[in-house]
């Protein structure tokens, strides 16, 4: 079997960077350029530059039916399947021409485009009204740019008035005289934009804020530090802290629910509720210097409870962490567990998610 | 450059160079580069026995979890205390003071390899 990735339109840079490159999701992306350590501290304390082309962009056409998301608001979503597993987690963006964008994730996409497909209302056949939904994702070119030095650095590349845009809103516009959609959106824990952009400028773009962010400490930041930061931050990862066998309530993502409303999945999840959680994902803080790892078993008084779905160490804050599944009676903050690190107990206290706040949310 | 000379290498990416009748022990500027930033190391206590090509202990990188192996057999005589709180001295500078341990009373091992052969496995190994 020959396993080819595909590359974004900023593979070059990356290599002229010096990245060492690594298959995610079947594309080939930057894992670190220099060291994940500075990556991680770059983008905490100054502001790092990310390529997110991978992520995959579906184009959905205003059904008339949906109850209809602010223009210009960006919101997090899942899909649910018919047991209330979740099939990806999303954002979706209202676009002015009353459709929608949705950005999830790279190994997801094709399984998203068709899932979404099979649910769509045209295709029922009543009220068909051709295709409803485009994928989109090979067109468009992501670039994040995330920390506290991000929001002054774009603005001084854009006429448009950056600070009206909110967290988990956007804009059109130009950035470095490349038409972008700008979102306050980001997967760091840090303020920031993400920028869409067509994949023939993104090289321009890329070039423009390297150079313009010079002065403000930038620097690339690969797939290694974009995990480092999530996970400080609380965010999910799907595949690792919850998968098509995981529901929301258990991945802790209640919020993004409304039960009230019809949708894939609302049934099997009520179910779930009154039935009671067998599990419920949590976060761990090391109290030695064990790393929990993905897989790894949780431990309550010797006897295998739960297990670690995302860890590492936190840079930020000088010790491990962890998101671990254990039963609901156990997932109180300061209840004391341990991970099995290599037939160890290495001993871990629970505590409340996120990990990490930045400073100054605005 | 690092002076390499006098020492010798495992396939599994360990240095060893011996002084006298002690040995030191570390990874390879390779392995540093393919682990990533070291963020943590589980190391034998002094006094332990180690075989020649037997588990030395382990070295946590932000990527993964990876097995260390003695490339000589020995009495381990002192570990680095300072990889506890510096363990990116092993990426900063993997054969000086990113040294992992020391081993006496050795048991050489007839199977490592020159720094040339080491060189020549190491190429092999990446156009593979």
């Amino acid at each position: 079997m020959v396993v080819t990735a595909e590359r974004t339109p900023l593979y070059e840079e990356h290599v002229r960077l010096g990245a060492q490159m690594t298959n995610f999701g079947g594309w080939l992306m930057p894992l670190q350029y220099s060291s994940i350590r500075e990556e991680h501290r770059t983008v905490r304390e100054a502001v790092g530059l990310f390529d997110l082309s991978h992520m995959g962009e579906l184009r959905l056409k205003d059904d008339g039916v949906a109850p209809r998301l602010r223009t210009g608001r960006v919101q997090y979503a899942l899909l649910c399947n018919e047991h209330g597993g979740i099939v990806d987690d999303v954002l979706v963006y209202a676009l002015r021409d009353g459709g929608y964008l949705l950005v999830v994730n790279a190994g997801n996409q094709d399984g998203d485009f068709d899932w979404i497909k099979a649910h769509a209302p045209s295709s029922a056949g009543e009220g068909h009204r051709g295709d409803t939904i485009l994928n989109v994702g090979r067109d468009w070119a992501l670039v994040g740019v995330q920390g506290p030095k991000a929001v002054d650095l774009v603005q001084r590349l854009t006429s448009s008035e950056l600070g009206g845009v909110k967290y988990y809103a956007f804009i059109e516009g130009r950035v470095a005289d490349v038409a972008c959609l700008i979102s306050r959106t980001g997967y760091t824990g840090e303020d920031g934009f993400e920028l869409f952009c067509g994949n023939h400028d993104a090289a321009r773009l890329w070039r423009a804020l390297l150079e313009e962010g010079q002065a403000d400490g930038i620097g690339p930041a690969g797939l290694g530090a974009r995990d480092t930061l999530r996970l400080e931050a609380g965010m999910r990862l799907y595949g690792n802290d919850m998968d098509d066998k995981t529901n929301p309530l258990e991945a802790g993502l209640d919020w993004t629910l409304s039960l009230d409303k019809d949708f894939v999945g609302r049934d099997a999840i009520l179910r779930a509720r009154q039935r009671g959680l067998g599990r419920i994902l949590v976060g761990l803080r090391m109290l030695d210097r064990n790393i929990p790892r993905h897989g790894y078993g949780v431990l309550k008084e010797g006897q295998p409870v739960g297990v670690v779905s995302s860890g590492n160490v936190s840079f930020t804050l000088g010790y491990n962490i962890a998101m671990a599944y254990v039963p609901a009676a156990l997932a109180e903050p300061q209840t004391r567990l341990a991970v099995d690190v290599r037939g160890s107990a290495a001993p871990a206290e629970v505590v409340s998610l996120p990990f990490y706040k930045r400073p100054h949310p605005k | 450059m690092p002076d390499l000379s006098g020492m010798r290498f495992s396939e599994s990416h360990e240095w060893v160079k011996q002084d006298g009748d002690t040995a030191t022990v570390g990874i390879t500027e390779y392995a540093q580069s393919q682990l990533g930033d070291v963020i943590y190391l589980e190391l034998p206590t002094v006094g332990q026995q180690l075989d020649a090509g037997g588990r030395l202990g382990v070295i946590e990188s932000v990527k993964a979890a990876s097995d260390l192996y003695s490339p000589v057999g020995g009495e381990v005589a002192d570990v680095n205390q300072e990889l506890t709180d510096h363990p990116e001295y092993v990426n900063q500078d993997p054969y000086g003071k990113g040294w992992i341990i020391k081993l006496r009373a050795i048991k050489d091992n007839p199977k490592l390899l020159d720094q040339k052969a080491y060189d020549d496995f190491v190429k092999g190994k990446s156009h593979a």
